[in-house]
């Protein structure tokens, strides 16, 4: 009964805590080179010694007065309760009740048990001086400096795939003629077209199939801080796995929770309980018959608040949300131009609409102005009519690039183009800006100037839907017009309390402090790793103050390998290749959150670091930032021109990871270079 | 730099180049192939480069040569052009009707339930929410949800794909699938979503959809996204299905095969009425056709212990390729699901967009719906419960009313009732009216405590021509009927509800 498993992180039933001391210097020798080819076709995660990375993070902490680093979440929490240093962080003082944590009296084992629970759902703020808040100045906005890999790598990157590409057609060959029976569902069967084309189905057959235990990965609990993985073995070549019965914390890189309020305690779950026994679970209906309470309309209200808009409208599903909502503001005679990177539920939505699309390239002004140009001089194709309206859809934040849309050169673009402005503010809201208030806020815009705003709940809130925010005549029509609220459930009140907690929580109306601690936790956290990983050398994509990371691996063969490097070191990744990013350019993906603590970013950190030696992942050539320090004993003149990037020649960043961690929090209140 | 050092480096040029070419593999072949063919006939060869010409420019030129159609403008032009252009708002005004509509949608206050508070302070009986079984009062839920929530916190954080998967909606699915007879089954965070996304990834260009006619707008919209090939049949007419499927079978003779898939719903939103599963499945096995079947009205709601239309007409579930149920409706919780083979659910999972690029469902609402599939399953006297309150609620109505007939099936709790054809034609309505009408009926009905909806149009397409419309369904009022409510107060809504019929009616004379 899952309700009932117990959840405390030192219940955890895995058969090894400490990736460190198991192993340690037995299989050290047998990896230092790792051959391409057997990596290319393992299947099976490797658990491999960490103890050199162990070592250097021990000395490089050693000097910050961390006692344990990382073993494990539970050494964290008790450590910091051990010690007798009282926690800065506001974040989980709600629930500790201060007089069971005065100096000299320890807690009892079972409150002991309860804060390093929810410490591992939040991680404690160890110093005032890990916040930062982040907000563009200035008129133009950068694009990020897209850094490239040595040739080499691009053109093992293809080989790789095209050895892929072969041995899975060899396979195919012979599975075909002497193993018919498992190739039965590619073929034509009693008249029945096969339900996957031979064709289409090649790319998961042959390739997704072999490494897919690095996708799906089930969970258990909360995804805050750490996330409990449920381990499973394949003994088919993942064809079929079964669970071993045992669990393994991780630290959690890959959950969507920017503000960490996936907990399931504090004042938001709180709110949730209450709620929950007295509104129910459900209320069975959709928006338009009698699917609107009370709760609705609050929602719609701090929503519309917090975004700066008049009106706001929810729904139980983001992707719907895009689904339906072109449709109720485009058809026939419109033109939607959209970012080429948008996400699936955009494209979707868009295409349902009727109305004619057209792509630009990825946040490119220029295309964008272009494709505007073209398509107001030319009008409608063929008649040449004009357009009845024209529609820009673009996303905050773009959830596999890292990257921000160039929300200034938007709205110079519609100053001069007419164009109505949709924000899919899906990752962006909450995660970005002082206020958390997303793309507007980061820089400094109006909200006002944007058509519409759309945004999941999601990921920042902890909770699930999506919402629209828009003038109240939009909206209005929205709500008659848009089949999301016609036909679709409304969303529940134990979800909608979620949402209207998290908002109250960021406005500082329900625990005070906790808000703004999360949001300047996140902007830290984020710029923090970003700067450590591109002074390791690793090549990095986005924006600087992003919450995505991305991470480029290039060769398909590094894409399980690193996920399972990382699983040994008990972090959880996202990984992702073609197709969900360019044949060449695949690659692993951190989300930072709010419940991070430094010392979490400092493992990752250094687990990036011994495994970007081992599989050579270290390839920048510098131009992208992280460069060494700016030497001592330069004149003020020689410092600026330096900060200023006026330096033709680059030398690869690769920094020790002592030097990394060691300037790391200073480092970052700076323009990162 | 004179002429004889630029032939040097050119002969060096093309010396180095002529070793590189020599090195690619084939070149040799290619060379001697070029020699001989010389030899033997200039002629060839002088056809063959002409070809080989052409062919590059081909390969070359714009697909589809928009260019012909472009005007060239310079850019002081393009100008004038982009300021001479004003764009329509982004929405158009609302029209009376929507703007009744969004003044008098009802908003509850507190939880739903057979009676509901609404917000204008009054408490009227509740038959507008899908609360059949009045699972929403039900407190153990609500303690197995708070336990829930106090394990999983609300939100997953990321979709099943990346981490999003919980050890709690492997058990819904495992529940569902065992609940229905089938091998396997896969979790929405969504139910509306649910089709729209699962014909997509199984229909693709090319392939052939054949549809009910009366298809709701989800399922309408997947077969929209799919790009098929989409032939309907009259609304639950077998006799024209089986045409249709003639029809389809006799075109494809020639052509290679493709995925076929007859689309239908269980129990029709539209429509209220109930599929002929047995001859559906006879006439699939016939032609060779795949089964989609809408049940998002009809699991959990019939057959003795609620596993839908296969319980109630005594089909094997697993002549049917893909069974799409709501996990949000008569079960109280949210989400939806698509049963079938392991293989049917497997390819879902990276191929159905509302699955793969959306959120999983909050753990809460996964693990409220294996209960409530545990309680309809344990406790099949609640659905015996319901089928006397429906039997009691249209008693009252059809046939007694003058002016409504129920299109519904019987055992469908969401009694749909639709004006009378002699009723329309002597007044000649037509669909706005009937709206019009049907509103202030359903504003008569909560003035006398009873809360009712209507059936709600299809958005139509902006600026499609009237012949590019998907066919509306026939205007209804829409009543829901519940176990929280006693037989004897069914009656009485029934009666509340006949009258506002009469009262509105007998106004239009
Ligand atoms: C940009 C964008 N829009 C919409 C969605 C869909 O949101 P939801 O997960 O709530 O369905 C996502 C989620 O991944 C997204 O990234």
């Amino acid at each position: 009964m899952p309700s009932t498993r117990s959840l405390y992180p030192f219940a955890s039933s895995s058969p090894s805590l400490d990736p460190t001391t198991e192993k340690a210097g037995t299989r050290r020798t047998s990896f230092s080179k790792p051959s391409k080819f057997t990596s290319f076709f393992s299947t099976s995660p490797k658990s491999r010694s960490a103890l050199s990375e162990a070592d250097a993070i021990k000395a490089a902490l050693a000097g910050q007065g961390a006692q344990h680093p990382y073993n494990s979440p539970s050494a964290i929490s008790t450590s910091s309760l051990s010690l007798p240093s009282i926690s800065l962080s506001t974040a989980t003082g709600t629930n500790m009740k201060t007089e069971d944590t005065t100096l000299f009296q320890p807690p009892t084992p079972a409150e002991a048990a309860r804060i390093a629970r929810a410490h591992a759902q939040f991680g404690p703020l160890g110093s005032k001086n890990h916040l930062y808040s982040s907000r563009f100045v200035g008129n133009d906005f950068p694009d990020p400096i897209e850094d490239e890999p040595p040739m080499y790598f691009l053109i093992t990157t293809y080989i790789s795939y095209l050895i892929l590409i072969i041995f899975g057609h060899v396979r195919d060959f012979f599975g075909k003629r002497f193993r018919a029976e498992k190739y039965k569902y590619l073929r034509a069967n009693d008249g029945y077209a096969p339900l996957n084309s031979d064709f289409d189905n090649f790319y998961t057959r042959r390739l997704q199939k072999r490494i897919s235990d690095c996708f799906a990965r089930p969970t258990t609990g909360v995804p805050g801080r750490f996330i409990t993985l449920l381990d499973r073995k394949s003994n088919d070549h993942n064809m079929t796995f079964h669970f071993t019965g045992t669990t393994t914390e991780t630290l959690n890189l890959s959950s969507y929770n920017y503000l960490g309020f996936a907990q399931s305690e504090g004042p938001c779950a709180d709110a949730v309980e209450i709620t929950t026994r007295k509104n129910g679970i459900s209320v069975c209906s959709p928006r338009a018959d009698a699917g609107t309470t009370d709760l609705h309309i609050e929602v719609e209200d701090l929503i519309a608040k917090f975004v700066g808009k008049p009106a706001a409208t929810v729904f139980s599903m983001g992707f719907v949300t895009n689904a339906t909502v072109f449709s109720a503001l485009a058809g026939k005679g419109s033109l939607i131009i959209s970012d080429e990177l948008n996400h699936s539920s955009i494209r979707y939505g868009t295409r349902l609409s009727g109305a004619m699309i057209k792509m630009f390239k990825h946040n490119n002004m220029k295309d964008l102005e272009k494709v505007l140009r073209e398509a107001i001089s030319q009008g409608q194709p063929r008649t040449h009519r004009p357009w009845k309206k024209i529609i820009l859809a673009i996303e905050g934040l773009y959830s596999m690039e890292g990257t921000m849309c160039n929300l200034p050169a938007v709205l110079q673009l519609k100053k001069k183009y007419k164009f109505h402005l949709f924000i899919d503010e899906a990752h962006s809201i909450g995660a970005l800006g002082p206020n958390g208030k997303g793309v507007c806020d980061y820089f400094g815009v109006d909200p006002a100037e944007v058509d519409i705003l759309m945004g999941t709940l999601t990921k920042s809130f902890g909770a699930n839907g999506g919402y629209i925010a828009a003038d109240k005549d939009i909206i209005d029509k929205l709500r008659v017009t848009n089949a999301g609220t016609l036909f679709a459930e409304s969303p529940s009140p134990p979800v909608l309390m979620q949402i209207s907690a998290a908002l109250r929580c960021i406005s500082g109306d329900l625990a005070p402090g906790q808000g703004a601690e999360r949001l300047q936790r996140l902007a830290f956290n984020s710029r923090y790793l970003r700067l450590g990983l591109k002074r390791l050398g690793y090549i990095v994509f986005g924006h600087d103050d992003s919450p995505i990371v991305p991470i480029m691996l290039y060769n398909p063969a590094k894409i399980p390998a690193f996920s399972h490097e990382m699983s040994a070191r008990k972090i959880s990744v996202v990984v992702v290749g073609y197709p969900a990013t360019p044949l060449v350019e695949s690659r692993a993906r951190f989300c930072l959150s709010a419940a991070h603590t430094k010392e979490d970013l400092d493992r990752v950190l250094s687990a990036c670091d011994s495994i970007g030696d081992i599989l050579q992942l270290k390839l920048s050539s510098g131009i992208a930032g992280g460069a060494e320090p700016i030497p001592d004993g330069l004149t003020n003149e020689e410092e600026h021109r330096i900060q200023k990037g006026e330096k033709t020649e680059f030398k690869p960043p690769r920094w020790r990871l002592e030097d990394v961690l060691k300037r790391g929090v200073d480092d970052i209140k700076m323009p990162l270079r | 730099m004179d002429l004889h050092e630029i032939q040097d480096a050119f002969y060096q040029w093309f010396s180095e180049a002529n070793v590189q070419f020599q090195k690619i593999p084939g070149s040799a072949i290619l060379l001697r192939y070029i020699k001989s063919s010389y030899q033997d006939d200039p002629v060839r060869s002088a056809v063959e480069l002409f070809l080989f010409l052409f062919a590059v420019r081909y390969l070359l030129a714009p697909k589809y040569s928009t260019q012909k159609q472009k005007i060239a403008l310079t850019e002081q032009e393009i100008d004038e052009l982009v300021d001479d252009w004003t764009p329509e708002p982004l929405v158009a005004p609302q029209t009376a009707f929507e703007e009744i509509e969004n003044e008098k949608r009802p908003v509850i206050v507190g939880p739903t339930g057979p009676k509901s508070k609404l917000s204008n302070g009054r408490t009227v009986t509740n038959l507008a929410s899908y609360n059949f079984y009045n699972f929403v009062g039900n407190e153990t839920l609500k303690e197995k949800a708070v336990q829930t929530l106090r394990t999983y916190g609300v939100g997953p954080c990321g979709p099943p794909g990346f981490y999003g998967t919980q050890d709690v909606h492997m058990k819904t699915e495992a529940d569902v699938a065992s609940h229905l007879g089938v091998e396997s089954c896969i979790v929405y965070a969504q139910s509306f979503s649910t089709i729209s996304g699962c014909i997509p990834a199984f229909s693709k260009r090319g392939d052939i959809i054949v549809a009910d006619s009366a298809l709701n707008y989800s399922a309408r919209k997947g077969v929209q996204i799919s790009r098929s090939t989409v032939k309907w049949f009259e609304h639950n007419n077998m006799k024209d299905l089986e045409q249709v499927l003639q029809k389809v079978t006799k075109e494809q003779m020639k052509k290679p095969l493709t995925r076929r898939f007859i689309i239908t719903e269980g129990l029709f939103e539209t429509t209220g009425d109930v599929v002929d599963l047995p001859k559906l499945v006879e006439l699939k096995l016939k032609y060779k056709f795949r089964i989609i079947l809408d049940e998002t009205w009809s699991y959990g709601v019939l057959g003795r212990t609620g596993r839908g239309v296969t319980e109630a007409q005594n089909v094997d579930p697993t002549q049917v390729d893909m069974i799409i149920g709501n996990l949000s409706g008569p079960l109280c919780a949210a989400g939806g699901f698509c049963a079938g083979t392991e293989e049917v659910v497997s390819h879902q999972r990276l191929s159905s967009a509302s699955y793969t690029f959306s959120a999983a469902l909050p753990a809460m609402l996964a693990t409220t719906a294996s209960e409530t599939i545990r309680l309809i399953q344990e406790s099949p006297e609640i659905l015996a419960q319901l089928r006397e309150n429906i039997k009691a609620m249209r008693s009252q109505l059809d046939p007694r009313s003058d002016w409504v007939r129920c299109t519904s099936a019987t055992d469908n709790p969401i009694l749909l009732l639709v004006l009378k054809q002699d009723a329309l034609t002597s007044r000649n309505f037509g669909q706005k009216e009937q709206e019009w009408i049907l509103q202030e009926v359903v504003d008569e009905c909560l003035a006398n405590g009873v809360l009712i909806t209507r059936l709600k149009a299809m958005p139509q397409p902006l600026g499609a021509a009237v012949s590019a419309q998907s066919p509306q369904p026939q205007p209804a009022l829409k009543i829901c009927v519940t176990t929280g409510l006693s037989k004897k107060e069914t009656e009485k809504a029934g009666v509340v509800i006949r009258h506002a019929i009469t009262k509105i009616m007998t106004k239009k004379r």
